[in-house]
């Protein structure tokens, strides 16, 4: 049997690789309509924050128009959808431009403590002694803040408390990778731990592969397989953060960038004399958007993981007899069983089910 | 004879991501009362599902169709496992049929001590008073032979053996007094001689307590020592049934042949070590060797403030240049301890290990280095081996990267081609990704990465020991052709002796860290001196039933001279 004849495995489908995407194809019931739900939501989020100059009726600080001042506290009519602040912000478009402000401080924390948690975790769990001790004792006592607590204690030392949009963005995001460094830390060094002692690892020592060889090209892409998971689930956090920032008097200066927590803040006194508009739209954007990225992360892990992962039920024993076994002494040129009997390209190990013996 | 159990025309199949995939298709099954119905097969054939469903364990993506009707004891009820509720197959679990899992330490509950357990398992079924359940249990323990039982029953499960916790998980099922039990692989993790006696206790269930056994085994000398029927599974279907004596004598189907053609026995290896011996150059004794130990000591750490473990002690051997070093020992006994510290994954702590002229003992990594691409492992695990990130190509190439053989994999691709051709896969495969690969291709493609340097020295750790038969027999078979071809040292561990001696020039047998005994394989093997080695040799079950017996008879005379 020539080679020629081989046939390859068919390369799995574009659309079936992209990470979300191939979950979207692989789910059903449910878990579908959550994630649906999810990405709609999150979409949603991300289109506002891209074209909020665009769709917003008003600039974030804008006071006035060319019929004169807003005025405050106006209750909703066709100029001031959503009314106006005690400020006299258009609610509308300051809810509008704080996705904007949501999204930078999202991208910039979690993209800050993604690279310095991984790389510390891959070092600290390869490398294990003092330097894994000191880390892991440094990690636990930030822990051990009230995550809340530290944002302020960094925001404070960052900025003084008050910026403009960058100063006021970097500080609530650096504050907020303080506070993630250590759960990426964690994962990671987790998982180096195991994979360090998983074979394809020692059988690299063996060849004589340096230090930073397998650390970088066989540990470390194998070891980040759940951080699609921890970085959904903490850009809602990160937003979470911020907006308590915001609503404590540690956020940005309304004229420098909308930004919900503050107007939460500022609302405080308005739903007790009865203005709900003030306090309703910023509060109910934090929830949406929140619980968007949340649905997005659980739909992500239910489906990351086999046994959580709904399927369609069969109809009565159907389907065909998987090639699985060998064909004993068979030929040593191509496959179990020869070419015949190798399954097209998917194994039954990449879908964890449990007919092995 | 009554029917315990009756499977009828039963399919099941699995809700994939790939779509249905169907596991079992139209098998019929009986088995009798007190007797042993052994269902064998590769893996994927089906055979623990079918096991599964008469205990109605299958996963929730699992649907069935047929019939297992299910008897208890006395055969006053009958019911269909398939259709029962989940209730109802919770009052059948335990009373009419129980299962011994594979794996003993994990079918035991570490927190809770063994007697706990299996009056757990007795007050689920039946109203008996707590005194009353551990007098039963301690009479259970005792009878799967746990001595001391009144004792032991108060020990937590880590407190025995590997082979104590399988008689235990015995024990559990046996205490109800069930019609059937459920064997699935019971002694796939056991040793050999732990097997045996193991063997013995299933042997007596059968005979004592007249039970039905189902045995679920890839092993056809175990099927041979304690089968009275045979089911011959493959691809969800069963080929060929019969009895046990008539389907080792004359098997009728041509998987069954060629399943037990590929079995290994012991003896087959001699002829070929000594043609092997035969053409070796006059001067082969004085030729420095490739490996050389003399009173190698190696001991793990203690936690802090106890003494260390000694997981090798006081080894001699030394390994010449092209010969096969067939290492023999049970769990435990520091064989693999001793292939890590060839290959410098485990510090040796005391005497000389010179590995190509190096001392091991005190070596730092960056003077060892170098020798790295003059030695090559093949490791035991196929399905962890392999980056399951890189394809076949990238990982066959690393270490013609590492070595500055190429610089990239793109580089090496030929010699990698090369390579691939030489264990005998089609160059496509390189572009694939290891887990697209079966076990036997996967040892296969790992067989090449060891090989990619061309060492002079080759540590194989248990390379075959995850594969299923018939694919061990190739891959055996290639390892043998490629070991003449390339002419490299090895070190070929294994606690399977019928597959050192088909490919060990000598053999060393280690127990419990010290070398009890070495030679060339007629030496060893022929007419062991070591009564440790006699008891291995005698636990070794031969996929023969006759001679089997004997066998049996044997074993019972050494273990009572011990």
């Amino acid at each position: 049997m020539s080679t020629d004849t081989v046939i390859r495995a068919p390369k799995r489908r574009l659309r079936d690789r992209i990470p979300v995407v191939h979950q979207l194809r692989q789910s059903v019931g449910l878990q579908r309509g959550m994630l649906i739900a999810g990405l709609v939501l999150t979409g949603i989020f991300v289109f506002v924050a891209i074209f909020a100059p665009l769709i917003a009726p008003y600039g974030f600080a804008q006071l006035r128009d060319a019929a004169g001042p807003f005025g405050s506290q106006q209750p909703p009519s066709a100029e001031h959808l959503f009314g106006t602040t005690v400020g006299g912000y258009d609610v509308l478009s300051r809810v509008l431009w704080g996705a904007q402000t949501a999204i930078l401080v999202i991208i910039i924390a979690v993209t800050l403590s993604l690279f310095a948690g991984v790389l510390l975790g891959l070092v600290s769990g390869y490398f294990g002694g003092w330097l894994d001790r000191v880390l892991v004792v440094l990690c636990d006592a930030i822990y051990a803040f009230p995550s809340l607590l530290l944002a302020i204690v960094m925001a404070i030392v960052i900025s003084g408390g008050q910026s403009n949009l960058w100063g006021g963005v970097f500080a609530a995001a650096i504050s907020i990778t303080v506070v993630f460094i250590p759960q990426y830390f964690r994962v990671i060094r987790a998982e180096t731990v195991r994979i360090k002692a998983e074979a394809y690892v020692e059988s690299a020592k063996v060849l004589g592969a340096s230090n930073s060889r397998v650390m970088f090209r066989h540990v470390l892409r194998n070891s980040t397989r759940t951080l699609p998971l921890i970085f959904t689930l903490n850009s809602s956090e990160a937003i979470l953060t911020l907006a308590g920032l915001g609503f404590l008097g540690f956020g940005i200066e309304p004229t420098a960038a909308a930004e919900w927590g503050y107007d939460l803040n500022k609302a405080l006194s308005d739903v007790s004399s009865g203005i709900w508009w003030t306090a309703l739209y910023p509060g109910l954007a934090i929830v949406l958007v929140v619980l968007g990225i949340t649905l997005v992360g659980e739909s992500l892990n239910d489906l990351a993981d086999p046994r959580l992962r709904g399927r369609r039920r069969v109809a009565q024993a159907s389907g065909e007899v998987a090639e699985t076994s060998v064909v004993p002494g068979g030929t040593l040129v191509a496959g179990p069983g020869g070419l015949a009997g190798l399954e097209d390209g998917e194994s039954f190990d990449e879908h964890g089910i449990g007919v092995r013996s | 004879m009554s029917t315990v159990v009756s499977i009828e025309g039963l399919g099941v199949s699995f809700a994939t991501d790939a779509g249905a995939v169907k596991a079992v298709d139209g098998v019929s099954l009986k088995v009798e009362r007190g007797e042993v119905l052994a269902i064998v097969g590769e893996s994927g054939s089906g055979k623990t599902v079918t096991a599964k469903t008469i205990l109605g364990l299958l996963p929730e993506t699992a649907t069935t169709s047929g019939a297992v009707l299910l008897s208890n004891k006395a055969g006053t009820s009958e019911s269909d496992v398939v259709a029962l509720s989940k209730k109802q197959l919770r009052e059948v679990r335990g009373t009419d049929v129980a299962m011994v899992f594979q794996e003993p330490s994990t079918a035991l509950n570490p927190v809770y001590t063994v007697g706990w357990q299996i009056i757990e398992g007795l007050r689920a079924h039946t109203s008996i008073s707590q005194k009353d359940a551990r007098a039963k249990a301690i009479e259970i323990l005792g009878r799967v032979g746990i001595p001391d039982p009144e004792h032991r029953i108060d020990h937590y499960p880590h407190q025995f053996s590997g082979g104590q916790k399988q008689r235990i998980v015995i024990a559990m099922a046996l205490v109800l007094d069930p019609g059937l039990i459920v064997a699935d692989e019971p002694t796939t993790a056991l040793d050999v001689t732990v097997q045996a006696e193991i063997l013995d206790l299933l042997r007596r269930c059968r005979d004592e307590f007249g039970m039905g056994i189902v045995l679920i085994t890839h092993n056809m000398g175990v099927v041979a020592d304690l089968a009275d029927r045979v089911a011959v599974m493959y691809q969800g279907k069963v080929v060929e049934e019969a009895d046990a004596k008539t389907l080792f004598a004359s098997p009728k189907a041509e998987y069954t042949k060629a399943l037990l053609a590929a079995v290994p026995y012991v003896g087959t290896g001699t002829a070929s070590a000594i043609e092997r011996a035969a053409q070796r150059p006059a001067d082969w004794v004085e030729q420095a060797p490739v490996v050389e130990a003399s009173g190698l000591e190696i001991v793990y750490p203690g936690r802090f403030g106890r003494p260390g473990f000694q997981a090798v002690g006081g080894v001699d051997f030394v390994i010449r240049p092209g010969e096969v070093l067939g290492l023999v020992g049970e769990s435990g006994s520091g064989k693999t301890t001793i292939g890590r510290a060839i290959a410098g994954l485990t510090k040796v702590t005391g005497g000389s290990l010179r590995v190509l002229g190096h001392e091991m003992n005190g070596v730092r990594e960056r003077e060892f280095r170098p020798l790295r691409s003059r030695i090559g492992f093949v490791f035991q695990d196929p399905a962890s081996s392999f980056n399951p990130l890189l394809t076949i190509a990238e990982c066959v190439a690393e270490p013609l990267v590492i070595h500055g053989r190429a610089s990239n994999p793109a580089k090496a691709r030929a010699r990698v081609d090369e390579l691939l051709e030489a264990v005998q896969l089609p160059k496509a495969y390189g572009d694939r990704y290891p887990h697209e690969l079966s076990g036997g291709q996967r040892q296969r493609a790992s067989l090449a990465r060891a090989l990619a340097l061309e060492p002079e020295l080759l540590i194989a750790d248990e390379p075959t020991s995850a594969l299923d038969v018939s694919v061990q027999a190739r891959v055996l078979e290639l390892f043998a052709e490629l070991q003449r071809e390339f002419g490299f040292a090895s070190l070929f561990i294994s606690h399977d002796l019928a597959v050192v001696d088909i490919l060990a020039d000598r053999i060393a047998v280690l127990y419990r860290g010290a070398l009890v005994e070495e030679g060339t394989g007629a030496e060893v093997l022929g007419a062991p001196s070591d009564p440790y080695t006699q008891r291995l040799l005698a636990s070794l079950p031969v996929p023969d039933p006759v001679a089997q017996a004997e066998r049996r008879e044997e074993l019972r005379r050494l273990r009572e001279a011990v």
